[in-house]
């Protein structure tokens, strides 16, 4: 490894959550990269964006990044976006920041 | 609140290509026209879609390089095995059209609220073309006139690829300190750091942890886990360093 | 080429989580049916089998193909001639929790194999190494990443992507990216 690199830390090589701060727009009609997603299976609480998000697969994988566990998984089939929030304990809005229910 | 906040669909929007500026051999701005763009806050990015003939699309994220109330402009990053950056910097024109869609982000933003006398310091840590947010919040805290005492950490490869240098080394004079460190090649009598960002770089040129520094590290995946990771060991609190990842790039 | 796609001369690393990684000390590969695992084999003993050289195309959803890839794997055929069953389907498992279905006569045959060398190297971890599956005829989620297993089944049960619309069988000629299709 040259010196001018930085060293790519295996499990970590994911994006975050702000890459997909658009297609969240899309599916609750308003930002969420600042909303507080508390994992169901660590129940780490951190904002969507501090997730670690997997692109280049068939759809778009958010994972926890204390225990990596799934949080939300999205599957763009044809024009549906199919949604899966299971991973997720709750979802929170920052303050001054509604969330639509 | 600022009055920028956007509600309803996110929708596609045509921009025009005003201007193109070469800011490195391999970085270019692109400062679009677009009509319908709801404004936007320092430190948010948008989408970018092309479409080939064949219906084929490519979509993209690029930070907004301008301050709120300028027209929206973009910095993009060749890479020369890419799908869509070498077209935004090789290929488009002025007058040519480009599809996108934004404002987008509402964690990795800088508002400039509580930003006067005593307000919370600036701590700005940049990787390569991770600059491109972090150039925006400190144009914005000029246009507002904030004096909040700032420091950017700009790690690049090497001087020629710093990018918007000129306009950090203007800022020297009102509370804005940049601080470079060069990680691959360094100019003959480099003043300057050299290497890549660790604990002991951050300890040595970052707020102390008590000043409470609003914070924010953008570049390559790799750079932002090392950066981040260094300012936690030096006292920094995880929740207090906002991190945004451009992906396996500037490798 | 199937319909669709575009010929890539890299190779994209796909995939919907952390990369693992594996102790090759406590790595195995097992068969299981219901809650008996049938037949479980260490590395030594993967590596001890015959292995053969493929050279494929092959094909990814997300609609890159990569022609003339060179693997070096054992064939899924000499894995399940050591275990009895008359199960109909397979359901790939993994390191990091990725499943995915398929026929079993689409693991048979010389149609699919554990691939653990990639254009004469040890398969790298970012493309599934120490060992993935390779099912070249289908879209290439089916050809596991980092795979430990098969479990067999009497019923067809969706994996990871097919449980959120994409294809149970995935095949690129017909173009059957998503269920229905
Ligand atoms: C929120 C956000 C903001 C961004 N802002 C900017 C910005 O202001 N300026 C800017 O220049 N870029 C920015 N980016 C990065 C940008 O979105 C693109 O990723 C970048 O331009 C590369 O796109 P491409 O199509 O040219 O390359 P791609 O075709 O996407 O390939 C990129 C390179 O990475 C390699 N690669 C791709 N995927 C992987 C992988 N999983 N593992 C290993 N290697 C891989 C490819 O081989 C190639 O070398 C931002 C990204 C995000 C998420």
């Amino acid at each position: 490894m040259t010196t001018g690199s930085y060293p790519e830390p295996g499990p970590a090589a994911a994006l975050d959550g702000n890459a997909v701060g658009g297609l969240l727009i899309e599916l609750f009609g308003t930002e969420m990269t600042a909303a507080l997603g508390t994992c169901a299976t660590c129940g780490a609480r951190r904002p969507l964006a501090e997730t670690a998000v997997y692109l280049r697969a068939p759809g778009a994988v958010m994972r926890c990044r204390s225990c990596q566990s799934l949080l939300i998984v999205v599957a763009r089939v044809r024009a549906l976006n199919c949604v899966d929030l299971t991973g997720l304990a709750a979802l929170d809005a920052p303050a001054g920041r509604a969330v639509p229910a | 609140m600022a009055g920028t906040a956007l509600r309803g669909r996110l929708t596609w929007l045509t921009g025009t290509v005003r201007d193109v500026t070469q800011e490195t051999p391999t970085v270019r701005t692109i400062v679009l026209d677009l009509t319908g763009w709801p404004g936007h806050e320092a430190g948010q990015h948008l989408d970018v879609r092309l479409t080939a003939e064949d219906g084929y699309t490519a979509e993209r994220s690029y930070s907004i390089a301008s301050a709120p109330g300028e027209p929206v402009a973009i910095t993009v990053q060749r890479l020369d095995d890419g799908e869509v950056s070498p077209y935004l910097t090789d290929e488009l024109r002025p007058g040519d059209e480009l599809e996108v869609r934004g404002p987008i982000g509402g964690y990795f933003v800088w508002t400039g609220a509580g930003a006067e006398v005593g307000g919370r310091p600036l701590m700005l840590v940049a990787g390569g073309s991770g600059i491109v947010p972090l150039r925006a919040m400190l144009r914005h805290r000029e246009r507002i006139g904030s004096k909040v005492p700032t420091r950017l950490l700009y790690s690049a490869r090497s001087l020629p690829e710093v990018i918007y240098r000129a306009e950090l080394d203007s800022y020297g004079r009102d509370g804005v300190q940049v601080i470079y460190t060069l990680t691959r090649s360094q100019p003959p009598g480099w003043a300057g750091y050299s290497g890549r960002i660790d604990a002991r770089l951050l300890a040595e040129v970052s707020w102390p942890a008590g000043d409470d520094p609003a914070t924010f590290v953008c570049g390559p995946t790799p750079f932002v886990e090392a950066a981040a990771n260094g300012l936690v060991a030096i006292g920094y609190p995880a929740t207090q360093v906002k991190t945004e990842r451009f992906g396996a790039t500037g490798r | 080429m199937p319909p669709g796609q575009y010929v890539t001369s890299d190779f994209p690393v796909l995939s919907a989580g952390p990369t693992p990684t594996a102790s090759l000390d406590s790595w195995t590969f097992s068969i299981r049916q219901g809650s008996d695992t049938l037949k479980s084999w260490t590395w030594p003993e993967i590596k001890a089998l015959p292995a053969e050289d493929v050279t494929v195309d092959i094909h990814c959803v997300t609609r890159w193909s990569k022609l003339d890839t060179q693997w070096q794997g054992v064939s899924v055929d000499t894995l399940l001639a050591q275990v009895d069953s008359g199960a109909e389907f397979v359901l790939a498992f993994c390191d990091g929790g990725y499943t995915t279905n398929m026929p079993i006569e689409d693991v048979t045959d010389g149609r699919a194999w554990l691939a653990f060398g990639y254009d004469g190297e040890p398969l790298e971890a970012e493309h599934g190494g120490p060992a993935r599956l390779l099912v070249p005829h289908l879209y290439f989620w089916k050809s596991a990443k980092w795979v430990r297993g098969l479990e067999l089944l009497d019923e067809d049960e969706p994996g990871f992507w097919e449980t959120y619309g994409y294809h149970m069988y995935g095949d690129p000629w017909r173009e059957q990216r998503y269920a229905g299709d």
